[in-house]
C-alpha cells in the first residue's frame, strides 16, 4: 500500500470515529427506544414501540412538548423579526456607538445559561412573568436572537449598498424597497433563522428551568422524570427530540448551502 | 432666455470640513449630453448624486424646470442612473429586473411586460429574459442596467462611469452606442467620466472639475483648443505646455523665451502680458510637424527624437531639444509611415504662431 493511500485511510478512519463517539449516545438512544427490556442492555430484548405509547399516554409529557412546540414557534417569529431588524440596521446605518450596538446585540449567548436563568427568574418575578410560557419565551427570545442576527447580517454582507438605492432611484419608496429588494434577498436566511432559532428554543433547557414553574417545556419534563426513575421512556423523548431538531437544523443548513453556493457562482 | 431644464445654483457639499463640491453652478438644456469630467475625488460623481437626490446638497439650489428639486426624495424624481457597478438586483430575472420601475410607477402587467418587452429588443437583451443577472456578463449587464433605467421613459438619464468597467472593445462599441440611444431618444443625457476620450467622444458639452470645483465648461473641441487653465491643458492631455518670460514684439504678438528655446504666439485678446512677465504658453501636441530641415517661417526648434508611441492609429513623438527642454508631436499612423523616426534622429518640430494660446495668468 502507498503511503499517500494510507494517509488517506487514516484520515477516514479517523473521521469515522469522531462521529462515532459523537453519535453514539444518540443512535443509542434510538436503539434503545425501541426495546422490549425495561433495561439497556445487550442483547435487545426485541422490537417494541411501548415506550412511544407510554409517552403519548402521558398527560405531562404531551403538554410538555405543546408548551416546547409553542415557544419555539413563537420564539423563532419574534426572534428572527428582531434578529432581522438588527442586522439590517447594521447594514443601512453609520452611527456613534455601533461597535457597542453590535458587541451588545451579540452578547447573550455567550452569557452562562444558568446567570441568565437566574437573571431573568428575578426580572420576570418583578413583571408578573414569570411561570408563564410568555416569560420562557422572552428568556428563548433573548437568548436566540443574536444567532438569527449573525444569519442575516452574513447574507446582508453581499448586498451591493447601491443596490438599495438604486431601488429608491427607480421609484420604489423604502418601505417598497423593504420589501421588494431587501426582504427576498435575504430570504434563505430569514428561513434559516427561523428554523435555528426554533431549534435553540426547542432544547433549551437551563433558562426554561428557571422561568417555566408549572408549565414544564419537554426538556425540563425530562428532566424531571430523570430524577424520579430511570426509564426507558426516556430514550423515546430523546428520539422524538433529537428528529425535530435534527431537522430544524438540517434545513437551516440546506438554506445556507444554498446562500453560500451562489454567493461563490457570482464571484466566480 | 428659455428656461433651461436643470439649473445648478452655487450646489455645495461638505462632509464635515472637506468640501466634496465646494461651489458649482451650471445649466443643462433639454436633450443635451452632459459630461462631467475629472480625476477621482473631483466633486463629479457628488454632483451627480445630488441631481439624483441620493446626496443632500450642503447649500445652494437645484432646478428642474425652475423648480426647486432639493427637498425631493429619491423616489420621487424622475432621473434614474445607470451605476458604475450596474447594481442590478441579483435575485430577479433581468425581465423582472427591467419591469422594477414600471412596477413601482403601478403600471398594470400586461402594459409592464410590453414595455420590457420592447426596451429588451431595443438593447438586445431579449434572447436572455428569463436568466439570472449573475449568469451574464458585463457588457450584458450594462444593457439591462440601461434598459431598467430607460424603460422608465424618463427626461434625463443618468451615467456613472459606464464605461470604467468594460473591456476595452466593448467600451468603444458601447460609446457609440450610448450617442446612438442619446440622438434617437432626444433625452437628456448626464455622464460621469474619468476618461476624457470618453467624454469628449460623447458629450455636446464637457465639465471638467477639480477639488470641487468647475474647471471649465465647453464643446469638447473649445475645450481642446482653448484650455482655460493649466489644470484643463494638463488634464486633457496632448498639449505642450512652456513656462517662460514674455517680450511684447513690435507686431503686438509675444515672443516666449523659455525651456524649448524663443517661440512667438499671438497677444491674448484679453491682453495681460507685458514684457518681462511670466507668462505659460500651450501649443497641442497634434499642431506640431515634423521636418528634416526648417524653413526659416513660423516657429522652429531643432530637437532629437526619444521616443515613439503608438496608440491606436496615433503616432505619439517625444523630442528633446538642444538646449534639453521636451515637447511631444502627435501625428496621424498614416503620416508616419511615409516617413520612419529612428531614436536619436534630429528633426525639425515647427508650428505656427497661431496655434499656440497663452493661458490666463
Amino acid at each position: 500500500m502507498s503511503m499517500a493511500a494510507l494517509r488517506r485511510l487514516l484520515l477516514v478512519a479517523y473521521t469515522v470515529l469522531v462521529f462515532a463517539f459523537i453519535f453514539a449516545p444518540i443512535v443509542s438512544t434510538i436503539v434503545f427506544s425501541f426495546n422490549a427490556d425495561r433495561f439497556p442492555s445487550l442483547p435487545w430484548g426485541g422490537f417494541s414501540l411501548q415506550w412511544y405509547e407510554a409517552i403519548f399516554a402521558d398527560a405531562t409529557i404531551q403538554r410538555g412538548l405543546i408548551n416546547s412546540l409553542i415557544v419555539a414557534g413563537v420564539t423563532c417569529v419574534i426572534a428572527t423579526f428582531l434578529g432581522f431588524s438588527a442586522a439590517y440596521i447594521d447594514y443601512r446605518y453609520r452611527f456613534l456607538g455601533k461597535s457597542v450596538y453590535l458587541a451588545l446585540a451579540a452578547l447573550p449567548p455567550t452569557v452562562p445559561v444558568v446567570i441568565l436563568g437566574v437573571a431573568l427568574l428575578t426580572f420576570e418575578g418583578r413583571v408578573g412573568l414569570s411561570g408563564t410560557l410568555q416569560g420562557i419565551i422572552v428568556g428563548h427570545v433573548v437568548l436566540s436572537t443574536p444567532f438569527a442576527m449573525a444569519l442575516v447580517r452574513m447574507r446582508l454582507a453581499d448586498l451591493d449598498p447601491d443596490i438599495e438605492r438604486a431601488a429608491w432611484n427607480l421609484g420604489a419608496s423604502p418601505w417598497a424597497t423593504m420589501f421588494g429588494v431587501i426582504v427576498p434577498f435575504c430570504t434563505p436566511a430569514i428561513l434559516a433563522a427561523i428554523f435555528l432559532t426554533a431549534a435553540v428554543s426547542f432544547d433549551e433547557f437551563m433558562i426554561a428551568w428557571f422561568v417555566s414553574g408549572v408549565n414544564e417545556t419537554l426538556p425540563v419534563r425530562v428532566l424531571a422524570m430523570l430524577q424520579g426513575q430511570v426509564s426507558p421512556r426516556i430514550n423515546a423523548i430523546g428520539a422524538i427530540v433529537f428528529g425535530v431538531s435534527i431537522t430544524l437544523v438540517v434545513l437551516a443548513q440546506l438554506l445556507l448551502g444554498r446562500m453560500s453556493g451562489r454567493a461563490a457562482r457570482k464571484k466566480g | 432666455m428659455a428656461t433651461p431644464m436643470i439649473e445648478l445654483d452655487r450646489v455645495a457639499k461638505h462632509y464635515g470640513n472637506h468640501a466634496a463640491v465646494a461651489e458649482v453652478s451650471f445649466t443643462i438644456d433639454k436633450g443635451e449630453f452632459i459630461a462631467l469630467m475629472g480625476p477621482s475625488g473631483c466633486g463629479k460623481t457628488t454632483t451627480l448624486r445630488m441631481i439624483a437626490g441620493l446626496d443632500q446638497p450642503t447649500s445652494g439650489e437645484i432646478r428642474l424646470w425652475g423648480r426647486r428639486l432639493n427637498e425631493d426624495a429619491p423616489w420621487e424624481r424622475d432621473a434614474p442612473l445607470v451605476w458604475q457597478s450596474y447594481a442590478l438586483f441579483p435575485f430577479l430575472s433581468v425581465r423582472k429586473n427591467v419591469e422594477f420601475g414600471l412596477k413601482q410607477r403601478r403600471l398594470p402587467a400586461p402594459e409592464r411586460r410590453k414595455k420590457a418587452e420592447e426596451w429588451m429588443e431595443r438593447l438586445g437583451i431579449a434572447g436572455f429574459a428569463e436568466r439570472g443577472v449573475d449568469q451574464l456578463s458585463g457588457g450584458q449587464r450594462q444593457r439591462v442596467a440601461l434598459a431598467r433605467a430607460l424603460a422608465l421613459e424618463p427626461e434625463m438619464l443618468l451615467l456613472d462611469e459606464p464605461l470604467s468597467a468594460l473591456d476595452p472593445h466593448l467600451r468603444v462599441r458601447m460609446q457609440s452606442e450610448l450617442v446612438r440611444l442619446h440622438r434617437e431618444l432626444g433625452i437628456t443625457f448626464i455622464c460621469v467620466t474619468h476618461s476624457h476620450s470618453e467624454a469628449f467622444a460623447m458629450a455636446d458639452r464637457v465639465v471638467i472639475m477639480n477639488e470641487g470645483r468647475i474647471q471649465q465648461i465647453g464643446a469638447p473641441r473649445e475645450i481642446h483648443r482653448r484650455a482655460a487653465n493649466r489644470f484643463v491643458a494638463e488634464f486633457v492631455g496632448g498639449n505642450n505646455i512652456f513656462t517662460g518670460t514674455a517680450r511684447v514684439e513690435d507686431d503686438g504678438s509675444i515672443a516666449l523665451a523659455g525651456p524649448v528655446g524663443t517661440v512667438h504666439a499671438p497677444s491674448p485678446l484679453e491682453g495681460g502680458i507685458v514684457t518681462g512677465a511670466a507668462a505659460t504658453l500651450v501649443v497641442p501636441a497634434d499642431r506640431i510637424e515634423l521636418a528634416a530641415a526648417g524653413t526659416g517661417c513660423g516657429n522652429e526648434v531643432a530637437a532629437r527624437v526619444v521616443t515613439v508611441e503608438f496608440v491606436g492609429s496615433t503616432v505619439t513623438v517625444f523630442l528633446e531639444t538642444e538646449g534639453g527642454g521636451e515637447l511631444h508631436a502627435q501625428r496621424s499612423l498614416h503620416e508616419m509611415e511615409n516617413t520612419p523616426l529612428a531614436v536619436g534622429q534630429p528633426v525639425v518640430a515647427r508650428w505656427s504662431p497661431q496655434q499656440g494660446f497663452f493661458l490666463p495668468a
